[in-house]
């Protein structure tokens, strides 16, 4: 057998950045034309919970942008899982079939995957919600007015960052915790439905409760979102678009410095402590 | 590049036992004073049982593990202190592997890997067809990676190793669990690896004494942490050449005759495996002659000769001469 083949030239810095970003998001977007029981249950079946909440809604004969609001908070359940299941626990996941370890022993950082994972599942999720926004608004005729696109885009990008940032930090942050990082999604996916508002206006919890609730970027961005494509938004939001804008910056800054910080401080001490590659310890 | 690929001064590793109660010991030494020197170009072996500390020196060596004392240095550059330099020179394989994503096709998998050493695009799908050719994996190609059996598997691993070509490669019981033929494939495959250009290094963990003393240029042989001796597999053997080695198949042995060897003069070590319906004995002795006192102590503990065989030492023997133990004991002792 001969090994004599086409030499290496292996790119470094800010192209093997980029190279590592692409080729990590690419299982999660290839994933979607493979295993194709998502639509079944990540789409059919949340959708069911936003239809339970429509019919609630109508029975009790609520304002019809209420029934656009639980559409809405469907489709944007779809990032929260993503961020939960495919994010946070995923470096724990990466760790237990020995892909971390080759991870960090190539010359890429961490970052760079850990921005692939969000790339990819971001690019995955956002045909989720899509499709649970369209399927809702065609079956419950939901009647959207949009004030400002420039504002709503802008809205839903930064609430991606910063939300894919909180997922990053926790990824980092949930190295440490091994086993448990399970129980730990378990624990906070109910409470995080429900501060954030996924349903119903945020601004029902009263001034305290939901400005402890705006930490997490899906409260903002969906109270803001809310504003900007429904008639009788403003009047039922927490806090004006703008301030809600720049409050999203903050955070998507915050997390990704933070996640940043964590990851190569845990890295660290997992090299120290011989605990980041090794299932059994 | 440095003359030396590998080198440690001093290597040391303790883990931290959690969850230790009162009286149990807190820490465990995995790697004692390991100083090693690894020249370019080398194939070197590191042989012991399973828990001699093999993975842990692989792990500081490929920097993801950080050394409790000495230093580890790899392509001239301290593990600790500069791995940024270390990562893009080396890479890894261990045997068992389930790395990459079963969804994704085997060609697919490995030019992510490439991806993260910074090959372009070109060159990783070229290198890629290229080695799956070479370990006769090209026809599987397009499968899934969870659709493949282990040897399959452990190829496109071998091929995820090499596809980078690294300066040094190690090799973590790259042979694990896979049959002779595959395992056959995969030892050609390095060898020719190594053959064709020189400056390249492997260092191969093992507790398969064959494999080593087929492809090692030097060999480590390592217990409970300690370097006990290191040098090409003849030399370790010829430090059993005065010696004779006798394997003696008996009828099951009853404890007291394996006692008797260990205080009987002219019996250097002898080492017992109980099979079902008979034992198997591994006598080194001192002189050819003790062998007559060892029939007539068998004869005298009731056990009957089945089979009796003089042989060449191996480096079994010589594992056996320097701990005392065979390699399944010391496994089990540990």
């Amino acid at each position: 057998m001969s090994t004599l083949i086409t030499p290496v030239k292996q790119d470094l810095g800010w192209r093997l950045f980029f190279r590592t970003v692409i080729a990590r998001a690419y299982p999660r977007v290839i994933g979607q034309m493979r295993e194709k029981a998502w639509i079944i249950f990540e789409t059919f079946l949340p959708f069911l919970a936003t239809a339970g909440y429509v019919y609630v809604y109508r029975a009790i004969q609520a304002p019809e942008d209420y029934i656009g609001f639980a559409v809405m908070g469907g489709a944007m359940t779809a990032f929260w899982l993503n961020v939960m299941w495919m994010m946070a626990s995923q470096l724990y996941w990466e760790k237990e079939n020995g892909n971390l370890a080759l991870y960090i022993m190539a010359p890429n950082s961490l970052m760079a995957i850990l921005l692939g994972m969000a790339v990819g599942g971001l690019f995955a999720t956002t045909l989720r919600a899509a499709i649970i926004m369209i399927l809702g608004t065609w079956l419950f005729q939901v009647n959207f007015v949009v004030s400002s696109f420039v504002q709503l885009f802008a809205v839903f990008s930064l609430t991606m960052v910063a939300l894919y940032g909180l997922g990053m930090l926790f990824a980092s942050l949930f190295l440490l915790f091994g086993r448990e990082a399970w129980q730990i999604v378990m624990m906070l996916q109910e409470p995080v439905y429900l501060l954030s508002g996924f349903y119903f206006p945020v601004r029902s919890f009263g001034f305290v409760v939901a400005t402890i609730a705006s930490l997490l970027p899906l409260t903002l961005g969906m109270d803001a979102m809310r504003q900007l494509v429904f008639a009788s938004g403003p009047t039922l939001g927490f806090i004006s678009v703008p301030i809600e804008i720049g409050a999203l910056v903050v955070l998507s800054a915050g997390f990704i410095a933070a996640a940043k910080y964590w990851l190569s401080r845990i890295e660290r001490l997992a090299i120290q402590e011989g605990t980041l590659t090794d299932r059994r310890r | 590049m440095d003359a030396l690929a590998i080198k440690t001064e001093s290597l040391g590793r303790i883990y931290k036992i959690r969850g230790s109660k009162k009286g149990e010991p807190k820490e465990r030494v995995a790697l004692s004073n390991v100083n090693l020197d690894v020249p370019r170009g080398e194939f070197f072996g590191l042989l012991g049982p399973n828990g001699a500390g093999k993975t842990t020196l692989i792990k500081i060596l490929v920097t993801l593990l950080a050394p409790s004392s000495g230093r580890a240095l790899v392509a001239g550059y301290d593990v600790a202190k500069e791995p940024q330099n270390v990562r893009p020179r080396i890479n890894m394989v261990s045997g068992g592997e389930s790395s990459g994503y079963g969804l994704l096709t085997v060609r697919e998998n490995l030019w992510m890997f490439g991806q993260f050493y910074g090959l372009d695009n070109n060159t990783t799908w070229r290198r890629v067809d290229e080695l799956l050719e070479i370990v006769g994996l090209k026809d599987r190609a397009n499968t899934k990676t969870s659709d493949l059996s282990t040897g399959l598997r452990q190829k496109m691993n071998i091929v995820r190793g090499f596809l980078t070509d690294p300066d040094v490669i190690f090799l973590d019981e790259p042979t694990l669990g896979l049959d002779v033929n595959a395992s056959r494939d995969i030892r050609n495959f390095v060898r020719n690896w190594m053959a064709e250009r020189p400056g390249r290094t492997v260092l191969l963990t093992t507790h398969t004494m064959a494999e080593a003393d087929e492809l090692c240029d030097r060999t480590a042989i390592i217990n409970a942490g300690k370097v006990l001796a290191c040098d090409s597999p003849a030399v370790l053997k010829k430090r059993l050449q005065r010696e004779v080695i006798f394997h003696i198949d008996v009828s099951p042995l009853r404890n007291g005759a394996l006692a008797a060897f260990n205080t009987m003069p002219g019996v250097r070590k002898a080492t017992h495996n109980a099979l079902d319906g008979k034992s198997e004995l591994d006598l080194i002795l001192t002189e050819d002659h003790v062998l007559t006192e060892v029939i007539s102590t068998l004869s005298s503990h009731g056990a009957h000769i089945l089979n009796l065989q003089k042989r060449e030492p191996t480096l079994e023997d010589v594992f056996v001469d320097l701990v005392g133990l065979s390699m399944a004991e010391a496994e089990k002792s540990e």
